[in-house]
């Protein structure tokens, strides 16, 4: 085995974007095209890692027309508990527009045609992100795959500085120095196999934390989508057109794939058994459904079931802040961060701004990936050139704490111990989704523990470390979770309460979130509304 | 989850080992990969979607396969046209359409609720 620590890869960028899906991709596209050298790391594969690259995604798209823009602006603000900001969906639309036309033109995306118009309204995951590798490699763009990042660098002054990690195939440890950093490393789906969730375990939330940024909307974390049981295929749309049975197979009354999935949540819980059939599609509905998300039917082709006659058995599987809409805090149009060099986009960032409190798979948060991470791309590159030419002298401070550099005196946890409280204190339905503060509280506890354990002595190096920093990074994600959840009392978008069935008016305004030994929350005030409008 | 690895289709281009984002696969014996960690596949297609030469099979399980499942087996899968099927659909491969130029589903409206009240 090569040694790991002696001999580091060092490299030096003016942009290292952390992270290869869609926004990923657009940052460092963007970041290149406006002057940067960039490296782009992904601790997969670049056109594969992904909720993005392995489904397929409707896309928040819209001509610049005036009318279509207020309806899709309107849409989904009630949704979202009015905790939007207008002039925010208002530049995401126009830059969307403006992607997806180049999409078209730059990297010709084969886009169907509809009354003799390109359709521009969703994408295919693996050609889409296919071409994107392409795309970023024409433009300059380096790409480290299979480079697990492992924490943030910083110089004296805390300006992110660069970043470490490890090269898992060649099994080499490697350093960035670098004059920003754009963290574009996804949500968390705390590993439940979600379709292509698995890359999204939180790592950017950890780093942006122990670099001193901020999160905000992590109390909207609790997706979950709808698969066959037993297989990893969430595609949670398609199941508006299904009917839902108990074991026995009577109807499973208010159940649906939209304000009825508690319902199914519960009949899980309680019974274990939920079947459903797609028995409300149209033949051509059908056929469309088959051209449009070919891998909506890969479990039901491979294991023999026709989804359209058949009753087959579903499971929720938890996609987190994937779909949910909390992450790393905004304080600018570039999305910058609370953090000098820092900047954050797609679903590490928070997308409270488009969303509020309330978003689903693909539509918005495709649109928000591809438009933030072209404002964080544009934005590290200004913040690049800005530096002078002695930053590339500053000294390099490694900020990562759990795992990497434990506390004295506490009790050495591991990777397993952490999975399992992760398993049994987040995944479970009456904990995060049907949330309950005598639930939360008592699950929080355990986190906080498991969490004290991680920093009290865990440690690992080379191939080992991105696994348990990974773990770390869940810990800490859920607790910033339940910490946002116990924080609104009342049910606003996807953060209900059982015990505050209503919303509040005095509660509307988002949760920035924060710390990690210690965890604190401040309400934000909303910004970018009419004063009447909540 | 990654079941199969067709010795007699590989073409040993080791794409496989470089896209999967979970980083499953090991050089193996003769240039085939092998599947060295296939409790961290996380069943996303991918690595069949990109084999050029359809000779990995993806059970849609997120648990491994029974042993006796002809989701196993190479010659019952080969048969039935499910190996290489996901290519096929997403239209992947020389001569091929893309499949994206077809990809325009169904307009989603308000999502069915189930009622008791249904025969």
């Amino acid at each position: 085995m090569p040694s790991h620590d002696l001999v580091p890869l060092d490299l030096t960028a003016d942009v290292v974007v952390v992270g290869g899906g869609p926004a990923g991709t657009w940052a460092a596209l963007t970041a290149a095209e406006s002057g940067a050298d960039v490296l782009l790391l992904d601790k997969g594969y670049c056109g594969t890692s992904g909720p993005t690259a392995s489904g397929g995604t409707g896309v928040w798209y819209t001509r610049p027309d005036p009318a279509e823009r207020e309806k899709a602006m309107a849409g989904r603000e009630a949704l979202g508990g009015f905790l939007q900001d207008r002039r925010w969906m208002a530049r995401v639309l126009d830059q969307t527009y403006e992607n997806m036309n180049r999409l078209e033109a730059e990297a010709r995306y084969p886009f169907p045609i509809v009354d003799g118009e390109p359709y521009k309204r969703g994408v295919q995951g693996p050609e889409y992100m296919r071409r994107m590798r392409s795309w970023i490699k024409r433009a300059g763009v380096r790409i480290l795959d299979h480079s697990p990042a492992t924490e943030l660098l910083v110089d004296g002054s805390g300006t992110v500085a660069g970043v470490r990690g490890h090269r898992r195939q060649h099994g080499t440890d490697y350093r960035v120095r670098a004059r920003a950093v754009v963290l574009a490393t996804g949500g968390c789906a705390f590993l439940s196999k979600a379709l292509g969730c698995d890359v999204s375990t939180g790592d950017g939330a950890l780093f942006a934390a122990e670099a001193g940024a901020e999160m905000s909307g992590m109390e909207f974390s609790n997706a979950y989508g709808i698969a066959p049981a037993f297989t990893s295929v969430t595609k949670t749309a398609y199941y508006g057109f299904a009917t839902f049975f108990h074991s026995d197979g009577t109807p499973l009354d208010g159940a649906g794939s939209q304000g009825g999935r508690s319902v199914i949540a519960r009949e899980l819980l309680r019974t274990g058994i939920v079947l459903c059939q797609i028995d409300q599609a149209t033949p051509e509905q059908q056929e469309q459904m088959r051209l449009g998300q070919p891998n909506f039917f890969l479990p039901f082709n491979r294991l023999g079931i026709d989804p359209f006659t058949d009753r087959f058995p579903v499971t929720l599987l938890l996609e987190g802040t994937v779909r949910g809409t909390g992450g790393i805090r905004i304080t600018g149009d570039d999305c910058a961060t609370t953090v000098p060099g820092l900047y954050a986009a797609g679903d590490a960032a928070t997308r409270e701004l488009i969303c509020g409190a309330f978003t689903g798979g693909g539509s918005h948060n495709s649109a928000w990936a591809m438009s933030s991470g072209t404002f964080a791309g544009r934005g590290a590159a200004a913040f690049a050139t800005s530096l002078g030419a002695s930053a590339v002298r500053r000294k390099l401070i490694g900020v990562g704490g759990a795992g990497i550099r434990p506390d004295e005196g506490g009790r050495a946890v591991g990777r397993d111990d952490a999975l399992d409280v992760i398993r049994r204190q987040v995944h479970p339905y009456d904990k995060n989704y049907l949330r309950n503060g005598s639930r939360l509280r008592p699950a929080l506890a355990h986190l906080d523990a498991v969490w004290e354990g991680f920093r009290g002595g865990a440690i690992a190096h080379g191939g080992e470390l991105p696994g348990l920093r990974q773990a770390a990074a869940m810990v800490a994600h859920a607790r910033w979770m339940y910490t946002s959840a116990l924080a609104r009392t009342e049910s606003r978008g996807m953060a209900r309460r059982e015990e505050y069935p209503d919303l509040d008016p005095n509660q509307h305004h988002r949760i920035a979130v924060g710390g990690l030994d210690r965890i604190w929350t401040r309400p934000e005030a909303v910004t970018g509304r009419e004063p009447a409008a909540a | 989850m990654i079941e199969i690895v067709s010795a007699s289709r590989c073409v040993t281009c080791d794409v496989c080992i470089a896209v999967c984002p979970t980083n499953v696969f090991e050089l193996g014996p003769g240039g085939i990969p092998v599947i060295a960690r296939q409790g961290d596949c996380q069943t996303c297609f991918m690595c069949e979607a990109h084999c050029p030469a359809d000779a990995l099979f993806v059970a849609p399980f997120t648990h491994p396969a029974p042993a006796d499942s002809p989701l196993r087996d190479e010659a019952h899968l080969a048969a039935s046209g499910l190996l290489g099927s996901y290519r096929r659909e997403i239209g992947w491969g020389r001569g091929r359409k893309p499949g994206a130029r077809l990809a325009v589903g169904p307009e989603l409206g308000r999502a069915r609720i189930t009622s008791a009240a249904l025969p």
